[in-house]
């Protein structure tokens, strides 16, 4: 199997990851990475927190440095597009027209920014790349007290809000949907987040579309009318598959994959935002945008490409900083029919335990990051832990396992 | 630029320089040193960059703070004295020549 050639379709964190491992797991042959931006391979969840409050550098965000790939045998082309993959002659087609050949070719192409489907959406600016947050940072730079105007109350949204109020500007969210971040997390616990943020001076409005935007304008559906400054939207991704369907692989919402990540294609697999998978934990086909999929994901397919056949099982999970609030969740907690919250809400560090049909689907750990690794442990041994064990007075988690154990 | 040390678990000695500011982890994740995978990528959620500093150690290090001792309950090896998460461990002039040991593993 040594010296086979792979292409990785996109630099971002799933693509730089599907290289490293390919090397840590012992890969001999050509490994090329193409992506279009022109920044090294690197982290995006500080754009909307310590790179957007100015306290890091796109050097404190690079996923390595630039040695790093040469010294490794990895050929990183910047600023480049993959526009086509002739999956006959096993060449990727790069839109300077240059094809570069390939054993096996991974996907990791991501996910774009959502268009706004309103009038005026050309004076809103998104937040995916560092030349979004560069272009944001201008905007603010050196300023106070201007109206931001964020559109989409998710993960992007919120941290975006937290970091701006504390640059000192006004902030209004608005969200569509009747609470904030209703993909990723429980009633509960985005009550707590709204409240946080009410209380640190952010405007947030749930149940609100929002109908046009206008120069230094957002109007809203119900007819209000907001002064804005600068107006950022986070309403969500859709994923980079154009490439993928032209070469003739099934696509819908995502590159479909299997268990294997793989493709129909036995020399082609897709990793990160752009793959639609089987997952385990959702007992269907998913996509998820996490920096634990995109990583994990692609040290399942470089095994894969090594010769491995372990499915991707890998047990979800996310967090967000928002002011002082570390949220993590584990698991996937959508669907569920049941909550029961451990510690103390008041103090601000609790947990809230999800249920489907009686099963714990996953953990929110807000401030309670003891509570996030032990559930990540126990929902990935399959441990059984019922509503009521957890609702009882004095339950602590670690205690428990502790007893279990 | 400062230079820290890693050994790894089966005894290898890598010295990297690691520019001011950045973490010991960075230090090690930069450069592709095997030991330390710092899944969350410094966000002190993950527990995946723990680290022991050389029982030798005279070097000042940052205080560590509450979310950091309580992930340090939870690394894929034993939590000892000398333990650290290396995310919280910014790199200064003052960490030049710090030595530290990486455990077997992280996951």
């Amino acid at each position: 199997m040594r010296g086979e050639s792979v292409v990785v379709v996109g630099a971002g964190q799933a693509g730089c990851q599907v290289a490293v491992s390919l090397r840590e797991q012992g890969h001999r042959g050509p490994i090329t990475i193409v992506g279009d931006e022109q920044a090294a391979p690197y982290q995006r969840p500080p754009l909307t927190k310590a790179y957007l409050a100015g306290e890091t550098d796109l050097a404190g965000l690079v996923l390595r440095q630039d040695s790093y790939y040469e010294d490794h045998g990895i050929k990183l082309i910047r600023n480049e597009r993959v526009i086509g993959v002739d999956r006959r002659a096993r060449v990727a087609v790069l839109g300077c027209a240059r094809t570069i050949g390939y054993d096996h070719l991974v996907f990791a192409t991501g996910a774009r920014p959502r268009p706004l489907p309103i009038p005026g959406a050309e004076h809103v600016l998104n937040l995916r790349t560092v030349a979004d947050a560069d272009a944001i940072r201008r905007r603010l730079d050196g300023r106070i007290g201007l109206d931001v105007v964020v559109i989409g109350g998710g993960f992007i949204g919120l941290e975006f809000a937290a970091v701006v109020r504390k640059l000192r500007h006004e902030v209004t969210v608005v969200e569509a949907q009747p609470q904030v971040m209703q993909r990723a997390v429980s009633a509960e616990t985005a009550q707590h987040l709204v409240n946080r943020h009410r209380s640190e001076g952010v405007q947030i409005l749930t149940g609100t579309g929002v109908a046009a935007v206008r120069e230094g304008l957002v109007e809203l559906a119900d007819g209000t009318v907001l002064v804005a400054d600068l107006v950022v939207a986070g309403i969500g991704v859709i994923p980079n598959t154009e490439v993928a369907q032209r070469a003739g692989l099934a696509v819908d919402d995502g590159i479909l994959v299997d268990a294997h990540l793989g493709t129909v294609d036995p020399r082609i697999r897709a990793v990160g935002d752009c793959a639609r998978f089987a997952s385990t934990h959702a007992g269907g086909l998913i996509r998820l945008e996490s920096v634990q999929n995109a990583t994990d994901q692609a040290t399942t397919v470089a095994a894969a490409i090594l010769g491995s056949a372990e499915p991707y099982t890998a047990l979800p999970w996310f967090w967000s900083d928002q002011y002082d609030v570390k949220l993590q969740t584990a698991g996937l907690t959508n669907g569920h029919d049941r909550t029961v919250t451990v510690g103390d809400p008041a103090e601000g560090r609790f947990s809230v335990f999800c249920f489907k049909n009686d099963k714990l689907v996953g953990i929110e750990a807000y401030n309670r990051p003891i509570d996030f690794l032990m559930g990540r442990r126990i929902l990935e041994s399959g441990t059984a832990l019922t509503p009521e064990v957890v609702a009882r007075p004095g339950f602590d988690l670690r205690a428990s396992q502790q007893k279990a154990a | 630029m400062p230079k820290i040390t890693y050994v790894t678990h089966d005894g290898v000695e890598t010295v990297v320089d690691v520019a001011q500011d950045d973490t010991v982890m960075r230090g090690a994740v930069l450069n592709g040193i095997k030991g330390i995978v710092a899944q969350c990528g410094g966000g002190a959620s993950c527990g995946t960059c723990h680290v022991y500093v050389d029982p030798e150690n005279t070097k000042p290090l940052s205080q560590m703070h509450q979310v950091e001792d309580e992930l340090l309950y939870f690394t894929a090896c034993e939590r000892k004295e000398n333990s650290r998460l290396s995310c919280q461990l910014p790199v200064t002039e003052e960490q030049d020549g710090l030595v530290v040991h990486m455990p077997e593993k992280q996951l």
